[in-house]
């Protein structure tokens, strides 16, 4: 049943990305916190950035979300809670679309500044672009697989597969079999998020990790000491 | 607690620019910071740098106060600034700085485009940085009439050298989110922990300045530091050092941190400027001496407070303004509003614009320049711009040894504001005796609201000032774990002002105690720092760098003894002798 290639997609890139994704972080907090930066481009070109970036972002972070709810919680939960299956989808499938949405709009206004604003340009780099290259792919592979299995082919239940497979890699028992037969699609989004999760730490995606959370409880103005007392 | 800051006094920069390049070969050499000054010198009335930066609604800069008498910053509050996080809007664009000047002259140069400005190339210029064409574009004319701005954009015009305010009341770091800009406890200077700065680059829009620079290619947010390294070691910053005019004044003055929320927020914005003024302690008052040394401040630096050219010239003389009091951040570098650009005005009238009356008068009624230094000095309030005018007028009747008879226009400029008694027109034919000889004449000092001594001082410290009057700067200290925890405690306190070390609240004494108002308003406080009062606050040690020559300190002229004690720093010996009183 399940092909070496699936043992090697499903059992073992997981935990190599993840890997990855943890040491690179350390490494990089360790090593190299003069770069970690969301490297902003407002000063090159305000009107385009204005519109795409919170487009994107906002769309983003919906998306996160609606993948915790979707891989963690288990359809045992839910139905626990008294959400039935057919509410479930529908709701995932309505707020998906709209986040999915704001997220590739505003994803090609940002590409469209990237490439035609001179300056914005200039300041990308190498890793921007495999970035934005395994970026671009998850969210449109992404958004492919929920409009071909959701909407024309009537309905794919990844609760069944996907899900069991992604919270068995947490409790350290893998079982790439569950992953066999996913659609070609879904199987493309996750591997691309799995490379992209690798490459995370090393790329501008930093700036998601230290989301400035603690300032909605800080003072206004801030006071140090010379002799980093404080 | 202490602050470092500055006074320039406008009337000698002429606008020369050695200041910003000091500062740009030293400070911003990297790349990615080819379009940043972090000191820059604008023509004004002009466009200024970045374009119309004193436009504060339209960026979202400095703080409002709300109806409930708090602030909150104007570019919004915690959340609503986060939510904004994405596209931090109102960030100038870098078409806004100016061009760099290797853009400007490609066309002429016909050399190869420089590769990177801003980590990109840039487009051929559309404005030249010349002034001519940039007055239209003046945001402080923008709030005149129309009448006004035409007078003034021909007859009127000023250099602003402008740099970071290192603000008592910060609001690029109240809007940092990282919590990567701070403001030092020691001497209040304002920086940028690069290494905790993540780029959100909400402060480049908060600052009503427009002084904190992203750089593209790092991706984090520079600023000046007034040369912070220099400052420690007790030398002042390099705009200050290579200042061609010599009219940059460094030093300390000791404030009262618990007054900085109150006095931003005062509802009235004509009031801002003498709230500003009343945070700012008296050094010379026992009691703040007691207050500064409990909160771990050391002698050195209380000295060096009473010493302080800063405190002479914004708090004692009251002929230093803070930058656009209005946008609520107590900026802390003044500036002595330039006389010699109003004197054109009335001297284009045909009036005498050497004599003390007739200036005296004219301020009341000139209506374009002082209403423009109003707008830009004061809120729009015209006394306080007035007063500081009078003043130098009447220091500049001394440099003249004209200083208007005793007679019919001394009288004029002695009565209640010399309300248009004497004008322009009568007192131009009899050119007024000479004042005594070296001294000034004691009716326009009377006029101005000092004594004759004291408008020799002034006299003294706006022209003659030398290196050692102009610069002093104690060398660094680093506040102790005990200090800061009391300090903490201060500034932790609900609705304080701002986050200092974790101390558990409730424990420990302010910083440092009011000293109950700041300098009477009308008559600046008695004499300045007397030696001996020094001698005896402080252990009988004399500081030298600090001497401002007046005064005979007895460790600098022993008695019996022939020859001065050992000098404090033999390099800046004050130049000039004590002045007879
Ligand atoms: C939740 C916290 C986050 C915050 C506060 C944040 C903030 C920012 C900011 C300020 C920029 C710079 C915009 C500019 O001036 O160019 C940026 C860029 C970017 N962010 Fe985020 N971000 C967050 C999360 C994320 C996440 C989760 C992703 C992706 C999965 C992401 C992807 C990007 C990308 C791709 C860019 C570059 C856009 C471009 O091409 O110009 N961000 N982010
Ligand atoms: S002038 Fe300086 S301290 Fe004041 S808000 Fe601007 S950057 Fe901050
Ligand atoms: S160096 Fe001095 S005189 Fe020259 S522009 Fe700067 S402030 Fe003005």
């Amino acid at each position: 049943m399940t092909s070496a290639t699936d043992v090697l997609l499903w059992g073992v890139l997981p935990y190599v990305s993840f890997v990855l994704l943890v040491a690179g972080t350390v490494w990089r907090a360790r090593r190299d916190r003069a770069s970690w930066s969301a490297r902003p481009t407002g000063l090159a070109e305000a009107r385009l950035l204005r519109w795409g970036s919170p487009l994107f972002h906002y769309g983003m972070l919906a998306v996160v979300l609606g993948h915790v709810a979707g891989l963690a919680v288990p359809a045992s939960w839910t139905a626990a809670a008294g959400v039935t299956d057919h509410a479930y989808h529908l709701a995932a499938t309505w707020l998906g679309t709209v986040a999915a949405a704001a997220t590739i709009v505003g994803l090609v206004i940002l590409l469209y500044r990237r490439a035609t604003v001179p300056r914005v340009r200039t300041a990308t780099t190498r890793g921007d672009v495999v970035m934005l290259v395994l970026l671009v792919t998850s969210v449109v592979v992404g958004t492919w697989a929920t409009v071909q299995l959701q909407l024309v082919d009537g309905g794919y239940d990844y609760r069944t597969t996907v899900s069991p497979w992604f919270r068995g890699l947490w409790l350290l028992q893998p079982d790439p079999s569950l992953m066999h037969g996913v659609p070609f699609v879904l199987g493309l989004h996750v591997v691309a998020a799995l490379v992209l999760f690798a490459l995370w730490p090393f790329t501008r995606l930093v700036h998601a990790f230290v989301a400035p959370v603690p300032y909605v409880a800080r003072p206004y103005v801030v006071y140090r000491s010379r002799g980093g007392a404080a | 607690m202490a602050q470092m800051a500055m006074v320039m006094h406008l009337d000698r920069c002429i606008g020369c620019h050695t200041c910003s390049v000091a500062c740009k070969q030293v400070q911003s050499t990297a790349e990615g910071l080819e379009y940043a000054w972090f000191n820059n010198v604008e023509t004004r009335p002009g466009r200024g740098y970045p374009h119309a930066w004193d436009e504060r609604e339209a960026t979202g800069a400095g703080w409002v106060r709300a109806s409930s008498g708090t602030l909150r910053p104007r570019g919004g509050g915690r959340l609503a600034s986060l939510a904004q996080i994405f596209a931090a809007p109102g960030t100038p664009v870098l078409a806004a700085y100016d061009d760099p000047v290797a853009e400007a002259l490609r066309s002429r140069v016909a050399g190869p485009a420089p590769e990177t400005m801003g980590g990109a190339r840039g487009p051929e210029p559309v404005r030249s940085p010349a002034p001519r064409d940039s007055v239209a574009d003046d945001a402080v004319l923008a709030h005149l009439s129309e009448h006004v701005t035409a007078d003034l954009a021909e007859t009127f015009s000023f250099y602003l050298p402008r740099l970071c305010e290192h603000c008592l009341n910060p609001a690029c770091v109240a809007a940092c989110p990282s919590g990567a800009m701070y403001k030092r406890v020691e001497d209040g200077i304002v920086l940028v922990d690069q290494h905790v700065c993540r780029g959100w680059a909400r402060c480049v829009p908060a600052c009503p300045y427009k002084k904190v620079y992203l750089n593209p290619v790092t991706g984090k947010a520079t600023k000046c530091t007034l040369c912070v390294e220099r400052i420690e070691a007790g030398e002042p910053t390099l705009c200050s050092d290579t200042c061609v005019g010599r009219l940059r004044y460094i030093g300390l003055v000791l404030y009262d941190a618990d007054k900085v929320e109150a006095a931003a927020a005062v509802a009235d914005p004509h009031d801002l400027l003498d709230a500003q003024r009343d945070v700012i302690l008296d050094p010379n008052d026992p009691d703040v001496v007691a207050a500064a040394e409990r909160s771990g401040i050391p002698e050195e630096w209380v000295m060096a407070a009473q010493w302080s050219p800063i405190w002479q010239l914004v708090s004692r003389f009251r002929v230093a303004l803070p930058l656009h009091p209005e946008y609520r951040t107590l900026p802390m570098v003044w500036y002595v509003p330039p006389l010699s650009p109003v004197v054109d005005v009335v001297a284009a009238t045909g009036a005498d614009g050497e004599d003390f009356a007739t200036l005296a008068a004219a301020f009341e009624q000139l209506a374009g320049p002082v209403d423009y230094l109003a707008e830009m000095f004061a809120a729009g309030a015209r006394e306080p711009v007035t007063e500081v005018l009078r003043r130098l007028a009447a220091v500049r009747a001394v440099t003249a040894g004209s200083s208007g008879s005793s007679g019919s226009s001394g009288a004029g400029a002695s009565g209640a504001g010399a309300s248009g008694a004497a004008s322009p027109g009568p007192t131009t034919s009899a050119r007024p005796a000479r004042g005594r000889r070296g001294g000034p004449d004691p009716a326009v000092a009377r006029a101005v609201g000092l004594d004759p001594g004291e408008l020799t001082e002034l006299h003294q410290l706006l022209t003659k000032a030398d290196y050692a009057d102009r610069n002093v700067i104690p060398e660094a200290y680093a506040a102790s774990a005990q200090a800061l925890a009391e300090l903490g405690c201060s500034l932790d306190e609900d609705g304080g002002p701002g986050m200092g070390a974790a101390a558990p609240p409730g424990a420990g004494p302010a910083v440092v105690a009011p000293a109950g108002g700041g300098p009477a308003a009308g008559g600046p406080a008695g004499d300045g720092p007397a030696a001996g009062t020094v001698e005896a606050t402080r252990g009988g040690r004399f500081n030298l760098l600090g001497w401002t020559g007046r005064g005979r300190p007895h460790q600098l002229f022993p008695a019996p003894a022939p020859s001065p004690a050992r000098p404090a720093s033999p390099s800046h010996p004050p130049s000039h002798p004590p002045s007879p009183k």
